[in-house]
């Protein structure tokens, strides 16, 4: 998968809130589908389900221990998310740095015909 | 060149709820220049380019209620890349309220309300932009456009903090070891 692709899946897996939470629970460290079924008062089907989406996005992996298969947090695509949003923050920062430099062009402007009345 | 780096401000980008974005920015200047700033289209077109963008070809602004705007500037790479809206509200020089769309998806609308606040010299910028539709800003996050609200990363950074922390945490040699 192209990295704009995966990204892409990354979004998608990351555009509902349940699964945010869970990513939010693995981050503090991994759990079972038990574990973290508790807190949402959901079905362990419908945990599951979730865990499928950020599984195939690449998100979390899973255990090999068959009895608990301990989910956990894959940091490399999560890192490139958090990378888009530095981005999208640096675009803006940068149109906010020239648009500091307007304004003291227009600042200097308005002091400089000040000055000739 | 002029230093101007004590001017320089950081700007907050903050996530208040599923389907708006909000950015705060001061900026060191009366408001009615920072007005003028960001309704002239001989200013914008100063600011709007940056990072890869080359040039822009078309800054249209028709500041009246209903009075269209077109944003487009040329990429490295040499795509155009396009915005566009229609005013609603405009009371200079404290607010303006205008929808945008980004050009591949015009169904996705978003309307962005821009409030400007005076306070001794200093002028206090808030743009919030709400996406109409769910579908859209999540569209528009899977585009993964400049332009579009990165709204789906409402805890993403506290996520990337805890992941930091969970990185750190792990021994070197662990983190460096191939996967089973």
């Amino acid at each position: 998968m192209l990295a704009a692709e995966r990204l892409d899946v990354t979004f998608a897996a990351l555009a509902d809130p349940t699964r945010r939470a869970i990513i939010a629970r693995l981050s503090r460290g991994e759990a079972s589908v038990l574990e973290l079924a508790e807190p949402f008062a959901m079905s362990q089907p419908a945990i599951s389900k979730h865990l499928k989406v950020l599984e195939r996005a690449g998100l979390i992996s899973r255990g090999r221990d068959a009895q608990r298969r301990p989910c956990r947090l894959e940091a490399v695509p999560m890192r490139e998310a958090t990378e888009w949003l530095e981005r999208y923050r640096a675009h803006w920062e940068a149109r906010f740095q020239k648009f500091d430099d307007l304004l003291e062009e227009l600042k200097e402007k308005e002091k400089r015909n000040a000055r000739k009345k | 060149m002029r230093v101007r780096s004590s001017n320089r401000e950081s700007l907050k980008v903050s996530l208040p709820s599923e389907k708006e974005i909000l950015l705060e920015r001061v900026f060191h200047a009366p408001r009615r220049l920072v007005f003028e700033g960001l309704t002239r289209p001989e200013h914008v077109s100063r600011w709007w380019i940056a990072m890869d963008d080359l040039e822009m070809p078309v800054c249209e602004i028709d500041l009246r209620v209903g009075g269209k705007w077109r944003y487009v500037s040329r990429a490295a790479d040499g795509g155009l890349i396009a915005f566009y809206g229609e005013y609603r509200e405009i009371v200079p020089p404290e607010r303006v309220v205008y929808t945008e769309y980004y050009e591949p998806f015009p169904l996705e609308e978003t309307v962005c309300t821009v409030t400007l606040e005076e306070r001794g010299d200093k002028t206090y910028f808030r743009c919030l932009v709400v996406h109409t539709t769910v579908e859209g800003r999540d569209a528009h996050i899977a585009s993964g456009m400049e332009g579009g609200a990165n709204l789906a990363f409402d805890c993403l950074e506290d996520i990337a903090r805890e992941l930091a922390a969970v990185e750190s945490r792990r021994s070197p040699s662990a983190a460096a070891s191939p996967p089973a």
